[in-house]
């Protein structure tokens, strides 16, 4: 088990190496840092001033070192535009999209997995069948699409929801909710559903093609030779088995909702990271996109360590033979 | 003789596909005693396996058995609901199945998917299903069972594993097993082992078997009666050595000379030409007249019943004559 995760984790330590490479590079070689700070009417003398006190005529390893150590130390230097931290900017915006990306996937899991096993044990049933037509079009709809699509409805035409923003927030020291007040409850529910849809169909329409792979196997019709019980037979052997695959491809969906819920927080305004993005990359605001680069590289790497324990716990094939010696 | 624990009777399973109406089954009938092993051969999709998964009522749509019944000691379990079915399938009938390293659970350890199905039927707590689970594995010949009960499918050979699958058969000792080529998927050195150990255990339990398999020797060394099917249809049941040595239905002689001995030095084994028909396009008549060599105008015609001739019975037109002999003789 131990071997088993610090495995993982050297993997994870050298993914997030490659990731920081690439946003350094990104920050050091795409466009002059000079240039961008000091803007054009400046003098020879104080560029180069500038460019001496920030390192920039060290050498390359030197300063990929020091930008690895601020980076660790949550230092990401100073947006270009915004003459703020980075890391400030980030943190102020990271409960928007934390709080819209937990419950989108929270949504998209919870209910993906039912239908997908309803689906699955009702494969003629009439309601499985529109569920599974319905999926269709959360699979190939684009996310912006329904976005507006929503808007139109529930905002122009029935004003029921508030087409934009987060509504009224409640603070807690740096975080903020907006699930204690009504209109930030309401603000909440297209945005989760535009963000999660894709998510849910897409978990449905697997957790139901491996249930109904698993439910053919020999183990499942000797289970049920056996007598056991169709409630043990469905949710104890084929849901477990089921689950392996369904582990995989939802930490990478689920790591991708927070990652990039960029689509969904532009279609509604939404103050998150996603947000900050797209402004920094019209106005080339280098720093803070790698900033973000490193943050979403940091995401899918512990969503990744979380699946790889996930599938030591859930498959005992990958524990190798501690139990007991095999024969 | 006693009540047999199984019996078949006339029995019909058909598959519903949207062109037509397939009967994979068509007229069988036989009966299997306690303690007697029932061996059914036939070639791939003869019906032998249906036959079995009928009996203990696992048949999936769009297959369902659409005449005859299935009497389990005297009573009729066709006709059960799903719940009763279950109760029956586990506690008084069970299945082994062909690939004993797809047939266990690969994320449960042997003695929770042991204690689970003990206490599916018997009225035990965890501590004396988990020793009763130790008690069938070492009947079933498992080495060290206290320590083995705790291991993963994965962890077993797959002899072991297939040893594993006949202690979850017969957790609730059931009294009629469905063993459906049981050893098809292990070496030929373990399948030895595990043929005996059926065999065995049928005995001293005295439960009633079904032996499905292709292999003529594992019949002949473990079988008490055999039954030969073809295209749904029983063309000869009967006691094993009677049924080997002298068959008497065409196709049946065609199957016993298949089998290579070491005695007859015959250049080429018997091959019976053609195939067997597809399920959609069974011939009239009898279902093996375009492969037969003594088939004569009636087998176009007419579909040949079981005759009882000489201890054992024969769906053929040939034994017709023998069959009135016989009658007349009696009278």
């Amino acid at each position: 088990m131990l071997a088993y995760i610090l495995r993982s984790l050297t993997q994870a330590t050298l993914v997030m190496l490659a990731v920081a490479f690439i946003a350094f590079s990104m920050f050091r070689y795409v466009g002059d840092p000079v240039a961008s700070i000091v803007g054009q009417d400046a003098t020879l003398k104080d560029r180069q001033e500038l460019t001496e006190s920030l390192g920039l005529n060290d050498p390359f390893p030197l300063q990929f070192v020091r930008f690895l150590g601020n980076a660790l130390q949550g230092d990401f230097g100073i947006s270009y535009r915004q003459g703020r931290p980075v890391a400030e900017l980030l943190i102020e915006r990271l409960p928007a999209t934390i709080e819209l990306a937990v419950i989108s996937a929270a949504v998209a899991l919870g209910l993906g997995l039912m239908l997908g096993i309803y689906a699955a044990l009702n494969r003629r049933g009439v309601i499985a069948n529109i569920v599974m037509s319905l999926s269709l079009i959360g699979v190939s709809l684009p996310t912006f699409l329904i976005g507006i699509g929503l808007i139109f409805l529930f905002s122009v035409y029935l004003r029921w929801l508030p087409s934009f923003g987060r509504g009224e927030v409640v603070a807690f020291g740096w975080w903020t909710t907006g699930l204690l007040t009504d209109s930030g409850r309401k603000s909440l529910i297209m945005p989760v559903i535009t963000l999660g849809f894709f998510q849910l169909t897409l978990i449905m329409r697997l957790v139901r093609a491996e249930m109904l792979e698993v439910m053919r196997t020999e183990y499942i019709k000797f289970a049920r030779a056996r007598g056991l019980s169709d409630g043990s037979v469905h949710f104890r052997h084929a849901l477990r088995n089921a689950m392996v695959p369904v582990i995989t491809i939802t930490g990478l969906q689920l790591g991708s909702i927070i990652a990039f819920a960029i689509v969904t927080e532009t279609v509604f305004n939404w103050p998150g990271l996603g947000a900050l993005f797209v402004r920094s990359v019209e106005v080339v605001d280098i720093p803070v996109m790698a900033a973000y680069l490193m943050f979403v590289g940091l995401v899918f790497v512990v969503v990744n360590l979380i699946v790889d324990v996930l599938y030591f716990l859930v498959d005992p094939r990958l524990r190798g033979g501690i139990t007991v010696p095999s024969r | 003789m006693s009540e047999p624990v199984i019996s078949v009777r006339n029995l019909q399973v058909e598959f519903v596909t949207r062109r037509a109406t397939l009967r994979a089954i068509d007229g069988v009938s036989f009966d299997i005693h306690k303690g007697e092993v029932l061996g059914v051969v036939g070639e791939s999709g003869a019906g032998k396996s249906v036959t079995g998964a009928a009996i203990i009522g696992l048949i999936e749509p769009p297959g369902r058995i659409s005449g005859g019944e299935i009497l389990l000691n005297g009573r009729r379990i066709d006709n059960l609901s799903p719940e009763e079915m279950r109760k029956v399938r586990g506690r008084k009938v069970a299945m082994i199945f062909q690939d004993p390293l797809t047939s266990l659970n690969p994320l449960f350890r042997v003695g929770e998917q042991l204690v689970e199905t003990i206490r599916t039927h018997l009225q035990m707590n965890e501590r004396q299903a988990r020793d009763r689970a130790v008690e069938l594995l070492t009947e079933v010949g498992i080495p060290a069972p206290e320590k083995r009960i705790d291991g993963y499918p994965h962890e077993f050979s797959g002899g072991m594993r297939q040893r594993v699958v006949i202690a979850l058969a017969l957790c609730a000792e059931p009294d009629f097993i469905v063993a459906d080529e049981p050893t098809t998927a292990l070496d030929v050195s373990v399948q030895a082992q595990i043929i005996s150990l059926i065999k065995k255990l049928g005995r001293e339990r005295g439960m009633a078997v079904m032996l499905v398999t292709h292999d003529m020797g594992v019949i002949a060394e473990t079988a008490d009666r055999v039954a030969v099917m073809y295209a749904g249809r029983l063309a000869e049941i009967g006691p094993v050595r009677d049924v080997v040595q002298r068959p008497m239905h065409p196709y049946a002689k065609g199957l016993m000379g298949a089998i290579p001995t070491l005695e007859a030095s015959t250049e080429r084994l018997v091959q019976i030409p053609g195939s067997m028909p597809r399920l959609s396009s069974i011939p009239r008549g009898c279902a093996f007249n375009p492969r037969c060599a003594d088939v004569f105008a009636r087998c176009h015609v007419d579909q040949p019943l079981p005759l009882s001739v000489q201890g054992r019975q024969v769906a053929c037109h040939l034994y017709e004559n023998e069959r009135l002999k016989t009658a007349e003789v009696a009278r």
